[in-house]
């Protein structure tokens, strides 16, 4: 049995863990990465980018069927599931070897295998049966997360499926229904349902993408619905009859109302569970809770020497988040450590995470909700611009759409920003920039945004919140 | 004139690139938009064009090449009727090259000594430089302007914990003008009718105004009082102190252990708030508060749980020394996961001490007396002390105080069980 030693060693090479892994190379820290599957954990293999791979294929497959709109002429039109499938996963391949890359350029160990935290300072990592033991003074666990299952509705890569079955499909169904409206769920929702399947998605809440804000919510249910999505709120499945071919599901809506539809296939999008599960947290004391490691807010565990970041430390579950959280804990070791470069640092501030949904319309966000906002105290100023407004919208053929600003009336603090439209995903980061400036409407008011372009709604719907709106 | 072909920056973070493929050779005609080469970045694989017209002269990066930086000459191309050999002479003087665009700024000293008579001037010139650089700006996110502003602040007086020291909102919102800077923007009373002298506020003031100022503002206080016995205590200090001229412990250095050994006793006392999550303490760090000169200091008996009296007595004692001197060195005075305060050697009964934050209890301990108690129906006479634990209620709740205080006059009615 070998042992290697290190200043930092990662479990989990995904979004959190292999930027972890950088960040502490570059500060001059001997690191490794553990990973049991593909380098760059879900995100980059069954995640992030091979979703918007698919739904990419599904936009353009969107503008060749509405190629007549543009003056074009585009016959026969259809796809091959396959080659839609093997271009995602070719993309997958690609950006995981450019993790394999980047670990080399850093000079940071990747172990292969099943990662256990022994002891504060000790890992096992098992492979194939043998067994290796990695210690390090600092463990950073970032095992990330996998798709929530419940005893009723448990997948079976056959009829019911998860992100990971939906990503892989190996026929087209005719027939779906999808668990979940949030983001993975209606994803997966606009991507089958624009290639033709006949989709039903079901929703506990009283709405669609119910973290978002309720306006946002309430165009996008509209735009869903004349998509031919058959959306049902505030409803939720009780039962999956698996017959031979079909599974029959029974929905139960608000008030008691039951009934019962049948289709080819069932993805369950109903949230996720962190992977907490055998790698060592009971044996060290670690605390779990509803299925998240408890942390301190720079990803201490409070058992010395183990961190955790990411999905498997609560929400929101986003790689942006893990990374960032990755990069701060790793600059607070290094600085425990007496690195003196380290400066400003501080714990990450989570109101201002921007998250964004890549259906059709896309969904971009960031801060507060209108209604946190005036839960939470604030009088507001609440601005809004339509796409119709906007000349590039149009020329795009794009004009279905919405921006919307939420402000404290008395400091003009950007509250929140709220987007739905074409490419909305591409321009929340300029209201997450002015969030982390702290600029105040003054600020946002005073920017030149560039003609013609759609980033031009965003200075609009600034305006709008304090009546100076030009283009309505 | 040959073309240079440097390794392309194809992102705004990249610094090195693999060269992953050669997509002409020696001898190809290239034009503008012709594609050369595939370079590949940390996360992707890009083309990279040309934007001359020329023939390929010289491939001087070989396939598969890694960690090219970004700059390097990695192909020549000639331009029309240039020979070959044109392209070796621009490979072998690039180092040179490169070295000749980073003197340019040279120019402007070698003007200066060559002409005596502007020295003079020249001199004074960078005053005027050095004082913008350092000057009065103050750096602040708008919003936390603002704010300030509406808030009647002095931005200036505001410390800034943003990067590189800007203040942002949470400083202004946290900021609590000090007495004498409010005393300047409100209504001056210099017309009043008491005369006073105007006594500056020394650091230590400044501190403890501000410090006390935020845990009474942000700290839900609650107070619980006990009467606790000392006669056991009494009677077991003397017989202690009988016994050797070496030491005096006391009833403060049994208060000190006592209140160590019931923090570890009920650790839910033994905590500290901190916005998401709260620490619960593995050791009794003890704040002891020493009222000196100008104001008072709080040196820290640390794992007083684990020390003997007589440890913590001589403890006391050095620290007690070393305050009333000014000579504690900051650690000794920083931490501290509870506080004691004792006022009990001047006399008062009973009294409420403000919570030090981040801490979340503060025993203010009065003085022992010999009062009547009622025992069994009995009136007799007893020695009693009053002690109030100031809760800070975010962290510690109602009951968790009283069990605290039930451990702590177990412990100081019955100074053996200590040593249980």
């Amino acid at each position: 049995m070998s042992t290697q030693k290190f200043d930092i060693v990662v479990l989990g090479s995904g979004p959190g863990g292999y930027v972890a892994a950088i960040r502490a190379a570059q500060l001059g820290l001997k690191t490794a990465v553990v990973e049991r599957a593909e380098l760059g954990g879900i995100c980059l293999n069954w995640g992030c980018i091979p979703t918007k791979a698919l739904l990419r294929s599904a936009e353009v497959f969107h503008n060749m069927k509405h190629a007549n709109d543009y003056g074009l002429v585009a016959d026969s039109l259809g796809f091959d599931l396959d080659k839609v499938v093997a271009r995602s996963r070719g993309i997958a391949a690609q950006l995981s070897g450019g993790i394999k890359h980047l670990m080399k350029k850093n000079k940071i160990t990747v172990i292969e295998g099943n990662g256990t935290l022994v002891s504060p300072g000790k890992l096992s990592v098992e492979k194939d049966g043998k067994i290796t033991t990695v210690e390090a003074t600092d463990i950073i666990l970032a095992t990330g997360a996998r798709a929530k299952e419940l005893p009723h509705l448990k997948a079976d890569g056959e009829m019911v499926w998860t992100y990971r079955h939906a990503l892989v499909p190996k026929k087209m169904p005719k027939k779906m229904l999808v668990i979940g409206s949030g983001a993975i769920g209606i994803e997966f929702a606009s991507f089958y349902n624009e290639l033709g399947a006949d989709v039903t998605v079901v929703e506990m809440m009283d709405r669609v993408l119910p973290v978002e804000d309720e306006e946002i919510s309430a165009f996008a249910f509209k735009s869903f619905k004349a998509q031919g999505l058959n959306i049902m709120t505030s409803a939720s499945v009780t039962k999956l009859d698996k017959k031979k071919s079909s599974v029959v599901c029974t929905v139960e809506s608000k008030g008691g109302k039951s009934e019962q539809i049948e289709v080819d296939v069932v993805i369950i999008a109903i949230g996720i569970d962190g992977n907490v599960e055998n790698i060592g947290l009971e044996q060290n004391n670690i605390k779990v809770d509803r299925g998240h490691v408890v942390t301190d807010e720079w990803g201490h565990t409070g058992v010395k020497g183990v961190h955790a970041i990411g999905d498997l430390t609560g929400p929101p579950w986003l790689a942006h988040k893990a990374s960032h959280e990755g990069v701060i804990l790793v600059e607070k070791i290094a600085r425990d450590k007496g690195n003196k470069e380290i400066k400003d640092l501080h714990p990450m501030d989570k109101s201002n995470i921007p998250g964004c949904t890549y259906c059709r319309p896309q969904v971009a966000s960031v801060g507060m909700t209108e209604k946190a906002a005036v839960d939470a105290g604030h009088k507001v100023n609440v601005g809004r611009f339509p796409f119709i407004g906007n000349g590039k919208a149009i020329a795009m053929g794009e004009a279905e759409g919405m921006m919307k600003t939420v402000f404290d009336a008395k400091t003009g603090e950007l509250l929140g920003a709220h987007m739905i439209g074409a490419e909305v995903t591409e321009m929340i980061q300029g209201y997450t920039v002015a969030r982390t400036l702290e600029t105040t409407e003054t600020e946002l008011m005073h920017t030149v945004f560039p003609h013609p372009t759609m980033s031009e709604m965003m200075h609009e719907a600034v305006l709008d919140a304090f009546g100076k709106t030009l283009h309505m | 004139m040959a073309i240079e072909l440097h390794m392309p920056a194809l992102s705004p973070t990249m610094e090195t690139g693999t060269l992953a493929k050669w997509l002409v050779k020696v001898g190809d005609t290239v034009e503008s938009g012709t594609m050369i080469a595939e370079i590949e970045t940390d996360k992707a694989t890009m083309e990279f064009e040309s934007i001359d017209d020329g023939v390929v002269g010289k491939i001087l990066v070989e396939e598969g090449a890694e960690n090219i930086p970004v700059g390097q000459l990695i192909a020549v191309l000639l331009e029309e009727g240039e020979d070959a050999s044109v392209a070796d002479d621009v490979s072998a003087a690039e180092p040179v090259a490169v070295k000749e665009e980073v003197p340019a700024p040279v120019g402007a000293p070698v003007v200066a000594p060559a002409a005596p008579a502007p020295v003079a001037v020249a001199a004074p010139a960078p005053a005027p430089v050095v004082q913008a650089s350092t000057g009065d700006r103050v750096f602040a996110s708008p919003l936390a302007r603002r704010i300030a502003e509406q808030s009647g602040y002095d931005i200036s007086a505001i410390s800034g914990t943003g990067p590189r020291g800007r203040v942002i909102k949470r400083d202004v919102e946290s900021y609590t003008p000090s007495a004498a800077a409010s005393a300047v923007a409100g209504p001056a009373p210099i017309d009043g009718d008491a005369p006073y002298e105007v006594i500056k506020l020394s650091n230590m003031r400044k501190v403890i105004a501000k410090r006390l100022t935020e845990s009474k503002q942000n700290v839900p206080h609650f107070y619980l009082s006990v009467d606790i016995e000392l006669d056991n205590l009494l009677a077991a200090r003397k017989n202690l102190n009988a016994m050797s001229d070496e030491y005096k412990i006391s009833v403060n250095d049994f208060v000190i252990k006592a209140c160590a050994m019931a923090l570890i006793k009920v650790p839910e006392a033994n905590v500290q708030f901190h916005g998401d999550v709260m620490h619960q303490f593995k050791r009794a760090d003890i704040s002891v508060a020493v009222a000196i000169e100008g104001g008072l200091i709080t040196p820290v008996v640390r794992g007083a749980e684990q020390k003997g009296l007589r440890a913590i007595s001589d403890e006391t004692k050095d620290l007690a020394k070393r305050a009333h001197a000014g000579k504690l060195a900051p650690e000794e005075y920083s931490g501290g996961t509870f506080s004691i305060s004792n006022m009990g050697m001047m006399g008062i009964k009973q009294f409420d001490a403000v919570i030090n934050p981040p801490q979340a209890a503060i025993l203010a301990v009065g003085s022992g007396e010999q009062r009547p108690v009622v025992k069994n129906g009995e009136l007799s006479v007893a020695t009693v002390m009053t002690v109030t634990l100031s809760c800070d209620h975010r962290a510690i709740d109602g009951a968790v105080g009283a069990a605290y205080l039930g451990a702590l006059k177990m412990f100081l009615q019955e100074p053996s069980t200590m040593l249980l």
